[in-house]
This record gives C-alpha cells, sequence and structure tokens, in this order.
C-alpha cells in the first residue's frame, strides 16, 4: 500500500466526513425531536451553497477583499438565512401535520423538497454556479523527499475541518450546558411531559430546526468555497449522504451523527482512493442498507422505541 | 412571570374552580361535565377506580386534552383556552401518573427542569432566577435522598426515589397548587408513609394539594376534602374523614365492612 496515497485519502475523508457530519446533525437533531426524517435538510443545504455565492459577490461588489472578514460575513449572513429557511420549512410543513398520522409529513417533507428544487432552479437558472477561490494556498507534507511524493492539504481543507470541529464542539456544549440545551434533551425524551414544565415544546422544535439548518449552511458555505461549483440538484446526493452517516452513527444520537460522518468520509474515501472511485456512492449507499438491515440502531443510538 | 394575573380574587375565592367540564380523547369522552373546587391551603383528594378519569381530570386542568365545554378558572381567572405551558407558567405544577422523570438526565438536570416554569425566558436565564438555591436546599431537605444521588442519572433511581424527584421538580417551579397522580403507585407501604409525611409538610409552606388516589384510605386520612369520581362523574364529596367512615366508601374503596 503506497503511504501517500493513505496519507492523501485520509486527509480527503476527513474533510468529506466532517461536511456529512455537520449535515446528518440536521437530521438526527429533528429525528430525535420529532420522530420524523426531515426529507428537504438536503434542500436547505442547497441553498446555502447559493447564499454563499450570493454575499461573496455582494460582498465583492462592496470592495471588501479582505479574507477574514469576507468569511465571517459571508458565514454570518449564510447562517442567518439558511435558518430562516430551516424555520419556515418546519412551520409551513410539518408543523400543521403535527397530529396527523405518520406518513402525512413524510409526503410533505418531499413536497417541500421539490418545491425548494425547482425555486431555485426557476429563480437562479438550471445550469452550473461557481465562486472564485477565496482561500488559496497549500500545505505539503513530504515524508521522504522524493518528487511528487506529499500530502497536500489546503488552507480551504482545514478550514473545513477546524470550522467543522468547532460548530460541533459549540452544538454539543449548547445541548449539554445550557438551558435551552435543557429543555431541548427534555422535549426530545418526554414531550408531554417537558409542555407540563412549562417548556413552549413548539418552539423548542423551531429552535430544533433553525439549529440543523444553522449547521447545513456551516457546509453549505465550506463546501462551496471548496469546489467552487454547485447547481441546484446537490441537496439530494448531499442530503441522502448525510442521512447514511447519521444512520451510520444511531439516528437521534448527536455524537453518532459526528462519528457517522467522520466514519462515512473516510470508507468512502478509501474506497475511491484504493478500490474504484466510480463506485464510491454505490458503496456509500451499500452501507446506509446493510446498516439499516443487521443494525438500525447505528454505532451510538439505542435500538428503535417506537415513538408515540 | 410571562402572563401574570391581576391578582383581584377575593380571599375565600377557591384557588382552582372546575365548572362542569367535559373532556376526552376521539370519540371516547372520559369526563362528562364535573365540577368541584379546591381552596388555599387544603389538601383534596380524588379517589376512584382505575380508568374512572383521575388522570384525565389532571390533564384537562393542564389542557391535555383541552377541555371540550365548561370552564376552569384558577385565581378567579379562566385559564380553559391556554396552552399547557402557560398554565404551568401560572403556578400549577404537575406531577403525572408513571412520575416521568427525563431518565437520561441527572437528578440534579431534572430539577433544573422545574426552573422552565419560573422565567420570563423559560429557556434561556431560569438559572439566574433569585431563591434558586434556597428552593433547591429545600428540596433537599424535604428528599434528603435526592441530595445525595444528585449526579446520577434518574433512570437508575428506585420506583420511590423517582417519585421524590417528580415531587422535587414540580416544587421548583414554586407551585401555588400542587397536581398529583397517584404518588403512591408501586411504593412499598414505608416510603408512602414518608412521601405522605411530606406532603403535609409542603402545604404548611404555602402550596395547595390536590391529590389524585387509588388507595383511598391513605389518601383520605390526610386530605381535608375529597371528591368520589365514578366513571366520569362527582357521586360523593365531603369532609375526607366523614368519606373515611362512610359505608358506600367503605364498600367500594376500602374492601371494608
Ligand atoms: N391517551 C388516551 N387516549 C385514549 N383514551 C384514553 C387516554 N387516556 C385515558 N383514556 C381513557 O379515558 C378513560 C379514563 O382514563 P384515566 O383518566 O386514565 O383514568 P384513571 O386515571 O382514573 O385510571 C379510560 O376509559 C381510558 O381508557
Ligand atoms: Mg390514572
Amino acid at each position: 500500500m503506497d503511504i501517500y496515497i493513505f496519507g492523501q485519502q485520509l486527509v480527503n475523508g476527513l474533510v468529506l466526513g466532517s461536511t456529512y457530519g455537520l449535515i446528518a446533525v440536521g437530521y438526527t437533531m429533528v429525528y430525535g425531536i420529532i420522530g420524523m426524517i426531515n426529507f428537504a435538510h438536503g434542500e436547505i443545504y442547497m441553498i446555502s451553497a447559493y447564499l454563499t455565492a450570493i454575499f461573496l459577490a455582494l460582498l465583492a461588489g462592496f470592495g471588501l477583499h479582505s479574507v477574514p472578514v469576507v468569511l465571517l460575513l459571508v458565514l454570518l449572513c449564510t447562517l442567518f438565512l439558511t435558518a430562516l429557511y430551516g424555520w419556515s420549512v418546519e412551520r409551513i410543513a410539518y408543523r400543521p401535520l403535527r397530529h396527523s398520522n405518520r406518513l402525512a409529513p413524510l409526503i410533505s417533507a418531499i413536497g417541500i423538497s421539490l418545491i425548494l428544487q425547482n425555486y431555485i432552479r426557476i429563480s437562479q437558472g438550471a445550469r452550473n454556479q461557481g465562486v472564485p477561490p477565496v482561500l488559496e494556498g497549500v500545505w505539503r507534507i513530504p515524508a521522504q523527499a522524493v518528487e511528487q511524493q506529499f500530502v497536500q492539504i489546503t488552507y480551504q481543507q482545514s478550514l473545513i475541518v477546524i470550522t467543522a470541529l468547532a460548530s460541533m464542539a459549540l452544538l454539543t456544549w449548547v445541548i449539554h450546558h445550557t438551558a435551552l440545551g435543557r429543555a431541548c434533551r427534555a422535549t426530545q425524551q418526554d414531550r408531554v411531559m417537558a409542555n407540563l414544565l412549562g417548556v413552549d415544546t413548539d418552539r423548542i422544535i423551531s429552535v430544533v430546526f433553525v439549529m440543523g439548518a444553522a449547521m447545513a449552511a456551516v457546509a453549505g458555505m465550506l463546501v462551496t468555497l471548496n469546489y467552487g461549483s454547485f447547481d441546484f440538484y446537490i441537496g439530494f446526493l448531499m442530503g441522502i449522504k448525510a442521512f447514511t452517516a447519521a444512520v451510520l452513527g444511531g439516528i437521534g444520537s448527536l455524537p453518532g451523527a459526528m462519528l457517522g460522518g467522520v466514519v462515512l468520509g473516510l470508507a468512502e474515501s478509501f474506497f475511491a482512493g484504493f478500490v474504484n472511485s466510480d463506485y464510491k456512492d454505490v458503496f456509500a449507499f451499500s452501507l446506509l442498507i446493510l446498516f439499516l438491515i443487521f443494525r438500525p440502531s447505528g454505532f451510538l443510538g439505542v435500538p428503535e422505541v417506537e415513538k408515540v | 412571570m410571562n402572563e401574570s394575573l391581576p391578582i383581584t380574587a377575593v380571599a375565600d375565592d377557591p384557588l382552582l374552580a372546575v365548572k362542569e367540564i367535559s373532556a376526552g380523547y376521539g370519540a371516547i369522552e372520559a369526563l362528562h361535565g364535573l365540577s368541584l373546587q379546591v381552596n388555599r391551603g387544603e389538601i383534596v383528594a380524588l379517589i376512584g377506580a382505575n380508568g374512572a378519569g383521575k388522570s384525565s381530570l389532571l390533564m384537562t386542568i393542564c389542557a391535555n386534552p383541552p377541555a371540550r365545554r365548561g370552564e376552569i378558572r384558577y385565581l378567579g381567572q379562566e385559564i380553559t383556552r391556554l396552552a399547557t405551558h402557560q398554565i404551568a407558567r401560572l403556578g400549577i405544577a404537575h406531577v403525572p401518573e408513571g412520575r416521568r422523570v427525563f431518565a437520561g438526565m441527572t437528578v440534579e438536570e431534572n430539577l433544573a427542569m422545574g426552573l422552565m416554569a419560573l422565567a420570563n425566558q423559560p429557556v434561556l436565564s431560569a438559572a439566574e432566577q433569585p431563591g434558586v438555591v434556597e428552593d433547591l436546599e429545600r428540596v433537599y431537605h424535604l428528599f434528603p435522598r435526592l441530595r445525595e444521588r444528585a449526579r446520577q442519572r434518574a433512570g437508575t433511581l428506585s420506583g420511590g426515589e423517582q417519585q421524590m424527584l417528580a415531587i422535587g421538580r414540580a416544587l421548583m417551579s414554586r407551585p401555588r397548587l400542587l397536581l398529583l397522580d397517584e404518588p403512591s403507585l408501586g411504593l412499598a407501604p414505608q416510603i408512602m408513609g414518608r412521601i405522605f409525611a411530606t406532603l403535609r409538610a409542603i402545604v404548611e409552606e404555602g402550596t395547595t394539594i390536590f391529590l389524585v388516589e387509588q388507595n383511598a384510605n391513605q389518601a383520605l386520612q390526610l386530605a381535608d376534602r375529597a371528591y368520589v369520581l365514578v366513571n366520569g362523574c362527582i357521586t360523593l364529596s365531603g369532609p375526607g374523614q366523614e368519606l373515611l367512615t362512610s359505608p358506600e366508601i367503605r364498600k367500594a374503596y376500602l374492601g371494608g365492612h
């Protein structure tokens, strides 16, 4: 085995896995609190890519060129508007169906997902969009001083891993050490009891959609800056991948989503590097199917308890 | 407090007045136009067989499910149309059937959940409310076992300890009215005795108690007044001691002679 290919695929896998993890968090938190897969979550990610491009162009139009300032402003604006989309999806597509049977919100999720896709396709055009590189530069790690043999990590890739880690640490802290987080956990464990204790559980459900969308926005911005191109359809594949990550980690479990993201990213990356890169998506979805059949509770999830 | 009530109620107004309410689930009606009242400083018991509608009544007071007909007044103001969390924030604390402690949280975190009903912004600043430390001390004083287990997950507690935790959690919200749904269920008589003794202490500190029980003997001994619920209707009411000696009650609920 070539140590350089191994090292490079390790880096690529971690980068990919960080973005999967960020998006998987949204699936897992929403599932935890209302027992439903939010199939529109991939579209929220896709919208954040467009918002990133729009805000990049706006800031460039204002003549702003300081890289840290641009990145921070784009992040804040994208985060805010994406969170607003996440909030609206819950209010429009799910809350009115809160007390209906389990199938209705699922159909509504697919509906809102199609609406968002086509809204972007029509308003922004179906062609591929791009953004100029913002953060350029690369670290090379040679193990021996042989020509052409090194592992490379771009600044952009480092930014993805660091930002993902920081966002997840922040989210974990909020969930475990603030009153808001406690209200979220209580609502997840027993919504009726939380409500009897004075928690406005509808508001907590909104908060969870907002947090999930915000994490997806971080991922959307980072991936857009990294790849430079996107279209209205990217939410579909990314959504299913992140959903796979959430299942691998154990749907409903926050650390599970992060772990599942990294594991899926690494697995996919090594498969692409050492087996066949054309079949990496097939490989990822085979993992999903295998887990759904043989270990539906994932790495860290508790065995399915029927939600009431 | 978020929905502070204008306290215009005169002193002898009942704390809670339930007037001809009906409620149920889908096609099932569990309560059929029943009325009762709870005065300040009382322990009022509601006894009835399994399935009579005791839990439904307590849940309906908390608007889950809301009453279909009739009205519920608390401190002289109608609360029938308020949402469950708003009612909790008015000072009505509910210790539901089965305790419903948050098994995955520590004892301390469960007690902190009681603060959610207190703050203006209950999800942001409850812990900064003045007096919380004293409240916690008071709960630990009532139930010393909870202090020993403060950092343990609630799911690892015994049934009796979970019941203490559920009551302690309710007390953290400084309730004017405490609704208790079968606190003796599944507990050894000795532990049950300890919890009932604590209820007296709670009332003396200024909280009114509305207690639902199948265990009629204990409940009637403790209560100032009591109601008997049969199939969603109140059939009897009176002072606790009087019901305790009533032949009908002895026959139906006390297995007696
Ligand atoms: N969540 C529910 N859905 C449907 N029916 C219910 C529900 N809860 C209680 N009931 C019905 O309402 C009636 C009263 O039940 P309940 O209030 O639990 O009685 P109790 O607490 O006195 O044992 C019963 O017939 C019961 O089957
Ligand atoms: Mg009951």
